[in-house]
C-alpha cells in the first residue's frame, strides 16, 4: 500500500502524452503534409492553391463518408467489398425516385421542395435494408462477410443497372444537387459563422469533458494543455475555412448568376464559394460516428466484439444482432455517399462508385484501422481518405498515366498495412 | 437451508462426445465447491451451462430452490451468477474500466457512456482488491496475468455476484498473485457468496474448498467433504474414477 503513493507522484510525461495526442495520428498528418508538399513542388505551387484544395475536399467527401462506416465493419473483424455497388444501387433508386416515381406517382416534379428530402429518405432506407441484409447473412447465417459482400459487389452493381435500364438518369433535382459540391456552398459569411460555431462547440466539449473528470476525482490535463488543444482546434477550423473562402467564384459565373436574376453585376463585386454543404454533411457524419464509437454502448460493443468476440458474447452482448447493425450503418452511409456522388455529377450514371470499395478500405486501413479487428478511429479513416485522394489528384496533376496511378494506389494500400504491422509490433499495441 | 444452486441430472453432448453425463451438484451460501478431474473431464462444460454459455440437452437448474431457465450469459448474470473463465474473457483492446463494465455500462441521462463515473468506480474497487493496480487507462493486453485476473474478479465482485464460478483462476499466475486470489476467495466466502472453483492443484483445492466433486469422462464420480478424504483419496478418484474404499 505504501509504495503506491510514491509511485503515483508525477512520472515524467512527454509533451504528446500531456496533450493526450495520438502519435499515430501525428504520423498520418505528417504523411499527408509530405504528400502535399511534394506535389506542390512538382506542380510549381499549383497543388496547394485554394481552388485545388476546394476540389480535393469535395472529391474526398464521398469516399470519406463510407470510410467512417468501414471502420466499424473492419473493427468487428469483417469486410465490406460491396460498398461501391451498394452506392450505385442507392444512387439508381434515388435517381428514379426523383425523376420518375415522385413526379408520376405523387405529382411532385423536380424542384418541388419535398423532392430532395423524400428522395434521400428513400435512399437511406434502401441502404439500411441492403446493409442489414448483408449483416443478417453474416451474423445469423454464418456466411463470411468476405463472401457475402463479394457476391454483393456483383449483385448490386447489376441491380442498379436494371433499376435504370442501364441509362444515365439526369438532371437531378436542383436542391438535391446542392449536396454535391461546387453548386452548394455557404459563401464567405456563412462559412465564417459555421467556423465560429464549430470552434465554440469543440472547445465547450473539451471543457465539459474536463469538468466531468474533475467531478469524479480524476486529475485532468494541465490547463495550459487544454488551452493549447483549443488553440490548435480553432486554428485548424479557421485555417481551413479561410482557405476555402479564398477561392473566388469566377467573374463570368457571377455575371451569369446576376443576369439570370435580371440584374447587372456591380463593379468590383466578388464572392467566395466557402464551405461546401457536402463537407458539412461529412463533418456531421464524422461527429455522429465518433460519438457512437466513443460515447455509446453500441460503439463500446463494436470495439469489444472486435477485440474478443467470445468475451463480448460471454458478457451478454448479442454479437449477431450487432453485426446486422454494423452492416446497416454501412448501408446508410453508402446511401448518403450516393447522394453526394450523384449530386456532384448532377446525374446518375451506371459506373458511379466503381472501385470505391478499394478506396474506402484503403482509407480506413491507411487511417489506422487494424484488419485484425478491435482498433480504428473515425478521424483516422477520414484522414486516410484525404491522403488517398491527394495522391490520386496529385498524380493526375503531375501528368502520371491513369494505369500507373492505379498501380501506385494499390501499392500504397499494401505498404500502409505493412507500416501498420511494423508500428504495432514496435509499440506492442 | 436451501442450496444457492442445484444442478440436477445435467447432460450435454457435442456431436458424438458426451461431454457431461447426468451430473448433479449443488452449492450453499458461504461455501466453496471444487471441481476436479483430468483434462477433458467436462468441468468447464458443466459450469458453462450454469453461466449461460452452453445450453444443457437435459437436466434442471435451480437457484434458491426455484427452477430457472438460463439460456444466455445475460440470464445467468440476472440470477446473480458471475463467471471468471479459464480463457480470461476480456477484450484485450479495451481498458480495465471498459472490461469491468462490459455489457453493463453506466450511462448518463442522455444514454451516453459515463466513462468518468465508471473509471472512478473501477478505481475504488481495484483499490480494495489489488492496491498495486494502476493501469486503468491502458488496454488490458498491456497487463500481467495477475492484473488481468484481478480485472475479471473485480467484475464479479462489483456487480454483487451471489454465485461465483472460477475456472482455473490461478493457472496463469505467480506465487504472490495466487495467494492474492486465495485470500480473495476466503473473503468472498465470508461475505456469503457461493463459489464453484475449478483447479488441477489438488493441494490448493483441499485448502480452499469445503467440498470437492470429481469428474471423469463427463460423469460425476463423487462429491466429498474435504475433511472426510485425503489428498491421495482424491488423486485416486481422479485417476481410477472410483470412490475410495472407506475404512469402516
Ligand atoms: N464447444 C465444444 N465443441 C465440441 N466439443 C467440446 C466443446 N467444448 C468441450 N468439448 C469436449 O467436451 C469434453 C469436456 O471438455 P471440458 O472443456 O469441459 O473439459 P475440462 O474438464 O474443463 O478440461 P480442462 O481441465 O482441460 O479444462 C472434451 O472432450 C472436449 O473436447
Ligand atoms: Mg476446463
Amino acid at each position: 500500500m505504501t509504495d503506491t503513493t510514491t509511485a503515483q507522484a508525477a512520472p515524467k510525461r512527454s509533451l504528446t502524452k500531456t496533450l493526450e495526442l495520438d502519435t499515430r495520428l501525428l504520423g498520418m498528418i505528417g504523411a499527408f503534409a509530405a504528400v502535399c508538399i511534394v506535389f506542390n513542388l512538382m506542380t510549381g505551387g499549383q497543388f496547394l492553391t485554394p481552388r485545388n484544395i476546394f476540389n480535393l475536399t469535395i472529391q474526398t467527401v464521398s469516399v470519406a463518408i463510407m470510410a467512417t462506416g468501414m471502420v466499424f465493419v473492419i473493427v468487428t473483424r469483417h469486410i465490406d467489398l460491396s460498398v461501391g455497388s451498394v452506392l450505385a444501387t442507392c444512387s439508381a433508386i434515388m435517381a428514379m425516385t426523383q425523376t420518375v416515381v415522385l413526379p408520376e406517382g405523387l405529382g411532385l416534379g423536380l424542384g418541388h421542395p419535398l423532392t430532395p428530402w423524400l428522395t434521400i429518405i428513400v435512399g437511406v432506407i434502401a441502404g439500411a435494408v441492403i446493409g442489414g441484409f448483408h449483416g443478417w447473412l453474416v451474423g445469423y447465417m454464418g456466411i463470411p462477410a468476405f463472401i457475402v459482400t463479394l457476391g454483393g459487389l456483383l449483385v448490386w452493381r447489376n441491380i442498379a443497372w436494371y433499376i435504370t435500364n442501364g441509362q444515365t438518369i439526369g438532371p437531378l433535382d436542383p436542391t438535391f444537387q446542392n449536396f454535391g459540391g461546387i453548386g452548394g456552398t455557404l459563401g464567405s459569411t456563412g462559412s465564417w459563422i459555421v467556423a465560429a460555431l464549430a470552434t465554440a462547440a469543440a472547445v465547450a466539449a473539451l471543457f465539459s469533458a474536463r469538468r466531468n473528470k474533475v467531478a469524479h476525482g480524476q486529475t485532468p490535463k494541465p490547463l495550459w494543455a487544454e488551452l493549447t488543444m483549443s488553440g490548435i482546434i480553432a486554428a485548424a477550423i479557421f485555417g481551413f475555412v479561410g482557405i476555402l473562402n479564398a477561392y473566388q467564384v469566377p467573374e463570368r459565373v457571377l455575371e451569369r448568376d446576376f443576369a439570370a436574376r435580371g440584374e447587372t453585376m456591380p463593379d468590383g463585386f466578388t464572392a467566395a464559394y466557402g464551405l461546401p454543404i457536402s463537407v458539412l454533411l461529412l463533418a456531421a457524419i464524422a461527429i455522429a460516428m465518433t460519438v457512437i464509437a466513443k460515447r455509446t454502448r453500441l460503439g463500446r460493443y463494436i470495439f469489444a466484439t472486435g477485440g474478443n468476440p467470445d468475451a463480448a458474447a460471454l458478457s451478454g452482448i448479442d454479437t449477431r444482432f450487432l453485426t446486422v447493425k454494423v452492416f446497416a450503418i454501412m448501408g446508410v452511409l453508402c446511401a448518403l455517399s450516393a447522394v453526394v456522388a450523384s449530386a456532384r455529377l448532377s446525374f446518375h450514371s451506371n459506373d458511379i462508385g466503381t472501385l470505391d470499395e478499394l478506396r474506402v478500405i484503403a482509407a480506413a486501413v491507411i487511417g489506422g484501422t487494424a484488419l485484425a479487428g478491435g482498433i480504428g478511429t473515425i478521424h483516422g479513416a477520414i484522414l486516410g481518405a484525404l491522403i488517398m485522394q491527394s495522391l490520386q489528384s496529385g498524380m493526375a496533376m503531375v501528368g502520371v498515366d491513369a494505369p500507373f496511378q492505379n498501380i501506385v494506389v494499390g501499392a500504397v494500400l499494401v505498404l500502409a498495412v505493412l507500416i501498420d504491422i511494423i508500428y504495432r509490433k514496435r509499440t506492442g499495441g | 437451508m436451501t442450496p444457492l444452486v442445484e444442478m440436477k441430472d445435467i447432460s450435454i453432448a457435442f456431436g458424438g462426445v458426451q461431454a457431461v453425463n447426468r451430473v448433479s451438484i449443488d452449492l450453499y451460501p458461504g461455501e466453496v465447491v471444487g471441481l476436479l478431474g483430468h483434462n477433458g473431464a467436462g468441468k468447464s462444460t458443466l459450469i458453462k451451462i450454469l453461466s449461460g454459455a452452453y445450453k444443457a440437452d437435459s437436466g434442471e437448474i435451480r437457484v434458491d430452490g426455484k427452477p430457472v431457465s438460463i439460456t444466455s450469459p445475460r440470464d445467468a448474470r440476472a440470477a446473480g451468477i458471475e463467471t471468471i473463465y479459464q480463457t480470461l474473457a476480456l477484450a484485450d483492446n479495451l481498458d480495465a474500466t471498459a472490461n469491468l463494465f462490459l455489457g453493463r455500462e453506466i450511462v448518463t441521462g442522455t444514454g451516453m457512456l459515463n466513462d468518468a463515473k465508471m473509471e472512478a468506480e473501477t478505481r475504488k474497487i481495484m483499490a480494495r482488491l489489488n492496491p498495486n493496480f494502476r493501469k486503468l487507462q491502458e488496454p488490458v493486453s498491456a497487463l500481467s496475468g495477475g492484473q488481468r485476473q484481478s480485472v475479471a474478479i473485480a467484475r464479479a465482485v462489483y456487480f454483487n455476484a451471489r454465485i461465483l464460478i472460477m475456472d482455473e483462476p490461478t493457472a496463469a499466475l505467480g506465487v504472490h498473485e495466487t495467494k492474492m486470489v486465495a485470500d480473495l476467495i476466503q473473503e468472498l466466502k465470508a461475505q456469503g457468496l457461493g463459489i464453484f472453483l475449478i483447479s488441477h492443484d489438488t493441494r490448493e483445492m483441499m485448502e480452499l474448498c469445503d467440498r470437492v466433486s470429481v469428474m471423469k469422462n463427463g460423469e460425476l464420480i463423487a462429491t466429498e467433504r474435504v475433511e472426510d478424504v485425503t489428498e491421495d483419496d482424491i488423486l485416486s478418484m481422479i485417476i481410477m474414477g472410483k470412490k475410495p474404499e472407506k475404512a469402516a
